[in-house]
């Protein structure tokens, strides 16, 4: 991958280099020329890696206490909670570390959507974080039924129930995933299995997501491209993985702050119920990293309307490089781009408060306004505002600030050209 | 030339039998694969229960488990069989008589699944805008007969198959 052939020094090491070039790989990670100008924003990579390898390992440990049955899910987890050795600490750290999961991919992929890290060449990083994103969609809703609990049980339903929306086979979707006429043992049985699964997918990703990375390199907060390596760039490592372990620990903190002080503030105490299949909780509501399309889903007076708009709005984030019109990638040096960013932040932070809230009255009209701007956002503002607005001027290399006398960009780059 | 044309002809066919060939291969190994996740024997032998109904008054329900879902058996009363009669079915998102929801002559019995047809919550009973039933989970109202009358439900809820045993059970199923 790297340029110049790497030999190792010792005898031995060429030996295994030359069958088989992990030692290669292992030179091409830690010299991987990163640009110098990366912030903070830039450490969620490490830091989702960090969750997906707690995820891992918290949830082999509790696979070994946990007993996939309709009759004994609940008390097994009860019995991890109570009687198996720090199996308390193990599972308020895998359920958390869900949470803690989402928070850090939502920052990562609005820190994309901020730099503009989607666009060309980076397309292909920008698709596979999603199907990671969907894949984590997926094991975060197997695995919160798993316990068995009410909102175990009416969330599956719930969530199961939407397929039943698609026209003709629906309800022999349903009964397909269930493998029963209702959610009961044998759904229990196969989310416990694909739960398992999901994350060894998603590792698979991430290794393509990286792969993926290494082929352009990083974006960066000025969002051009640079020569690779040179004085704006620097070694992954010391220099980023310093950063990188910085970040992380700071995380940790907070992480570590609701696994000790808080473990189920994220959570719903009615999952402490056993599952009952005559009753529902009076407020079914999924687990809040969900929310905000939840109220996409609720904002639609009409079922299979409802199901349509909340998978359109994941999968419009698809084809979001080909709707974004501007040559420009940071927000930096977009004046009113930058302004709809932050709008949609907060659309999507409102359209979560609205999902966790009874779909009625002025949360109603909340959700729906949210869902039209949301929308709009990616159909309407980013083609037009791409093809519109005038941007500022974005400097030649990161070593070097804009150039005085607010040059325009494109004969800022020919001056330097000929440099 | 022509001789060339042979070759590639023969070797054509050669592919595409062996791409079909693979390709059914492939499609039956993958049906079971499928089909496995399907509802198994034991599930199907659910298929039936009996319900004992001597014991509920007139305007009372009860709610019984049938293939792991809720079953409403409510006896309704002559008012409540009045108003569910009275509704204009122009009203009706999912218009359906009251008569084709009970079995004729047994008309105070109303069986049905406790199901919302939106996403599948159980509705409360005695509550809504239509004196019928309420779901808690996205705000659907159904009526006296289990129709549909306001919110995100698309249908009414459902009659699943029953028939009346002798005048104090129903077998469900």
């Amino acid at each position: 991958m790297s340029e110049q052939e790497y030999t190792p020094t010792s005898k031995a090491g060429k030996w295994f280099n030359d069958r088989l070039p992990l030692l290669t790989l292992g030179k091409h990670l830690t010299d991987y020329p990163t640009p110098k100008n990366l912030n903070y924003w830039w450490t969620f990579g490490g830091i989702l890696t960090f969750c997906l390898i707690t995820q891992i390992v918290t949830g082999i440990v509790l696979a070994m206490h946990y007993v996939a049955h309709a009759d004994l899910a609940f008390a097994s987890v009860e019995h991890i909670m109570r009687d198996v050795n720090y199996g308390w600490l193990i599972r308020y750290i895998h359920s958390n570390g869900a949470s803690m999961f989402f928070l850090a991919v939502y920052i990562h992929i609005f820190r994309s959507l901020f730099y503009g890290s989607y666009k060309s060449p980076r397309e292909v990083i920008w698709i596979i974080g999603l199907m990671i994103y969907l894949l984590m969609m997926a094991a975060a809703f197997m695995g919160y039924v798993l316990p068995w609990g009410q909102m175990s049980f009416w969330g599956a339903t719930v969530i199961t129930n939407l397929f039943s929306a698609i026209p003709l086979v629906g309800d022999s979707i349903t009964t397909w995933l269930w493998g029963a006429y209702s959610v009961d043992n044998p759904t229990l049985n196969r989310f416990f299995s694909l739960h398992y699964l999901i994350p060894f997918l998603i590792l698979g990703l991430v290794v393509l997501h990286i792969w993926a990375l290494h082929v352009p390199g990083n974006n960066n907060p000025v969002g051009i491209d640079i020569k690779k390596p040179s004085k704006d760039t620097v070694p992954f490592h010391p220099y980023i993985t310093i950063k990188d372990a910085f970040a992380l620990l700071v995380f940790m903190i907070i992480f570590a702050g609701f696994v000790f002080f808080t473990p189920n503030v994220l959570g719903h105490s009615d999952n402490y119920i056993p599952a009952n299949p005559l009753v529902t909780p009076a407020h079914i509501v999924p687990e809040w990293y969900l929310l905000p399309f939840y109220a996409i889903l609720r904002s639609v007076p009409d079922k299979l309307g409802g199901v349509i708009l909340m998978f359109s709005a994941i999968f419009i984030l698809f084809v979001l490089p080909w709707l974004d019109t501007s040559k420009v990638r940071s927000a930096v040096f977009r004046p009113i781009y930058r302004q709809f960013f932050w709008i949609l932040v907060i659309d999507v932070l409102m359209l979560g408060y609205v999902g966790a809230m009874p779909a009625e009255g002025v949360y109603l009209v909340l959700a729906r306004v949210g869902t039209i701007y949301y929308f709009l956002h990616f159909i309407v503002v980013m083609p037009v505002v791409g093809y519109l607005e005038k941007t500022d001027p974005i400097p030649m290399s990161i070593s070097e600030p804009v150039l005085s006398g607010g040059a325009e960009p494109s004969l800022a780059r020919k001056v330097n050209d000929k440099v | 030339m022509s001789k060339e044309e042979k070759k590639v002809n023969r070797r054509d066919f050669l592919f595409t039998a062996s791409y079909t060939v693979g390709a059914v291969g492939v499609g039956a190994v993958i049906w079971p694969m499928i089909d496995q996740m399907n509802p198994d024997k034991a599930q199907q032998a659910l298929a039936t229960t009996e319900v004992d109904i001597s014991s509920i008054e007139p305007g009372k329900s009860i709610t019984v488990l049938w293939r792991g879902k809720p079953v409403f058996l409510k006896r309704r009363t002559s008012e409540e069989i009045a108003e569910a009669r009275a509704v204009n079915l122009d009203d009706l998102p999912d218009p359906q008589k009251d008569e084709d929801r009970v079995k004729t002559g047994k008309d105070e019995w109303l069986v049905m699944l406790g199901v919302c047809t939106h996403l599948g919550c159980v509705p409360l009973k005695d509550k809504g805008d239509y004196n019928g039933w309420f779901c808690p989970c996205h705000g659907s109202h159904y009526d006296v007969s289990g129709r549909i009358r306001k919110g995100p439900a698309p249908t009414n809820m459902e009659i699943p198959k029953f028939e009346f045993v002798d005048n104090n059970t129903i077998k469900i199923g």
